[in-house]
């Protein structure tokens, strides 16, 4: 399935190009484990040769917040938990040359870089060279003209008033909402470039997950641009290493059939790459947790929609004639990827304020509790009226399986629960009409059904998300080593 | 088709799989235990029967990705999330839960194909039939 071995056009020597990348994940979301990093570096340094180090933390939603925690703090909009992450790690992969690539630097990732710098000094580490990617952020107002009309071609037009399309979709009605973040997924290039630059460290914001993975490839083979089938192998490589433990046992146990040994350690991976973009998924030394076929399964389908196309910056990836091997003990190999021509334009998420979500709970236990939560779920509903959209669930009968409709509720059969809780939820455009919930579920303590306990409630701010499409030429990526 | 049928036994005895999401978009694997159960779910875990039991949800649209080299197929289903991650009222918005009730969806296996089949020792699913 590969094609012959290419030149390098430029960069890296024919010797160093020949022999494996080692690309290791530390972390799968914002508020992975910090103790996830340590064991993968120690086998990254014991298999010796060229290694990366790859920290994933920004899911949809993560960035729209850390662009709100911009706002209110100049100096913050990174990842919070940098430092706890970093720390265990950072001095050793300076010393033994494993590079380091994150999206951490989330809305800030200047902020991020200095952040790294300062604590490179405080570990008593050399300086790092630490680069930044960016050019994803499309929240200035200089992006707006652009933006609006993406929204538009993607069939939520966006108008500045609030009534409208958009603000329909993201459920907001006439409150419509400010744009919180927008941010375009940028690629590997960026990433790559900033290694090629001699980067120990690679802050980036926004890019597509897989490209953290593509970029040390890039960088370290040399392949060319448009080496579609090369790309589209390193893309799922990144892609089965993205969400950390999710390809070595985690997410993945339901004892009696999928039995996961030592889930409490569970080793993050560390995908071995080879000059034709083929790999290896392996997991770091003495950690619980299992690589086998399924759980590469798993994750490799994990957020793919037509597995003929799946789109990053980078290449269209087509794993619709993938197998996967098992190639060693909690080590499986990923074969038969094949790449397709990148998308013209890059996929951008915009965020944007559209009111509040409030939540209310009590609990119904012993004999019948269940019909004490239904008594209880009546009572809400009955005074809610026409407040606007009231989701009831009964936890312990029907909650995460139904729909905010209410339907798969009505639906179940009413039987003899004895622990129930029930929980409602509204979204508002204030915030008043959101804590009127709040209200109505802690009188449920004196004015509802007998024995009702444990009263939470919850209130915050909503943000809706649009996805639309960029041309690429809109948004160049830019790369700086900070000092 | 119920699970009170000879020979039928829940998908979750012949597959494993997992949920992602992408907005308002659910995607749900089925990854089969053993390649020869494959050809079962191409033919009964149809788009259809998907459709079917997240009925409640209301899908605008379910369609299937058929995966032979991997023995596997892939659900994508439109529309099922209330909105998706940033909208839905769920307390589970994201629907990562979802896979496991694709899980429950009445298989008939044939008695060749029963010895693939990961048959769990708990008493609660008893085989039928």
């Amino acid at each position: 399935m590969s094609d012959p071995p290419r030149v390098a056009r430029a960069g890296p020597i024919l010797r160093r190009m020949s022999r494996p990348l080692l690309v290791g994940c530390a972390a799968g979301f914002s508020g992975d484990r910090t103790d996830a990093a340590r064991p993968v570096v120690d086998t990254l340094l014991a298999r010796g040769g060229p290694a990366c180090l790859v920290f994933e933390t920004l899911a949809e939603r993560t960035l729209a917040l850390a662009q709100l925690a911009r706002e209110a703090n100049p100096q913050a909009g990174y990842e919070p938990l940098l430092d706890e992450m970093l720390a265990p790690v950072l001095a050793d992969c300076l010393a033994r040359g494993i590079r380091i690539v994150g999206n951490f630097g989330a809305a800030n990732p200047r902020g991020a870089a200095r952040r790294v710098l300062a604590l490179a000094g405080e570990l008593g580490a050399r300086r790092p060279r630490v680069a930044v990617v960016e050019g994803d952020d499309l929240s200035a107002p200089g992006h707006r003209a652009l933006l609006l009309q993406a929204l538009r071609e993607a069939g939520t037009p966006l108008d500045p008033d609030g009534d409208d399309a958009a603000a329909q979709a993201v459920g907001a009605g006439a409150a419509g909402g400010d744009i919180a973040s927008a941010n375009a997924y940028l690629g590997a290039e960026g990433i790559a470039q900033a290694l090629r630059a001699g980067a120990d460290v690679v802050v980036t914001g926004r890019v597509a997950d897989p490209s953290l993975t593509v970029g040390p490839a890039l960088a370290h083979f040399g392949w060319a641009a448009d080496d579609w089938d090369r790309l589209a192998r390193a893309t799922m490589a990144g892609h089965l290493l993205e969400c950390g433990a999710q390809v070595s046992g985690g997410y993945y146990a339901d004892p009696g059939f999928k039995d996961v040994p030592d889930l409490a350690h569970v080793g993050f991976p560390i995908a071995e790459i080879d000059a034709d973009g083929g790999c290896v998924v392996f997991k770091a030394d003495g950690t619980g947790g299992c690589v086998d076929e399924h759980t590469v399964k798993e994750q490799l389908l994990y957020e793919l929609h037509d597995p003929a196309a799946y789109l990053t910056p980078d290449v269209v990836a087509d794993i619709s004639t993938a197998a996967v091997e098992q190639v060693g003990p909690d080590r499986v190999r990923l074969a038969g990827v094949r790449g397709h021509p990148r998308p013209a334009r890059l996929k951008a998420l915009v965020f944007r304020r559209t009111g509040w979500l409030a939540e209310g709970e009590i609990s119904y236990a012993g004999p019948g509790a269940e019909a004490r939560a239904r008594l209880a779920a009546q009572v809400l509903r009955e005074r809610w009226g026409e407040g606007g959209p009231l989701r009831l669930d009964l936890l312990g009968v029907c909650s995460v399986f139904g729909d905010d409709a209410g339907r798969a509720l009505a639906a179940s059969p009413v039987g003899d629960a004895r622990d129930v809780r029930l929980r409602a939820a509204t979204r508002q455009p204030t915030r008043a009409a959101a804590e009127r919930l709040a209200r109505e579920v802690t009188a449920l303590y004196t004015c509802g059904p007998a024995g009702g306990g444990g009263v939470r409630t919850a209130l915050r701010e909503r943000l809706g998300s649009l996805a639309c499409l960029v041309p690429r030429e809109r948004v160049p990526t830019r790369v700086e080593i900070v000092s | 088709m119920s699970l009170d049928e000879p020979g039928t036994v829940p998908l979750r005895w012949a597959a494993h799989g997992r949920t992602g999401d992408k907005g308002n978009r659910s995607n749900i694997s089925v990854i089969a235990w053993h390649p020869a159960l494959y050809p079962l779910l191409l033919e009964q875990v149809t788009e259809d029967a998907v459709a079917r039991l997240f009925a409640a949800r209301r899908p605008a649209r379910v369609a299937r990705h058929a995966l032979p080299t991997l023995h596997a197929l892939n659900f994508v289903l439109d529309e099922v999330l209330d909105g998706g991650v940033n909208d839905a009222l769920n307390l589970d918005s994201h629907g990562k839960t979802l896979s496991f009730h694709l899980m429950t969806l009445p298989l008939q296996v044939p008695a060749a194909l029963r010895r693939c089949l990961k048959i769990p020792a708990l008493p609660a699913e008893a085989p039928s039939g």
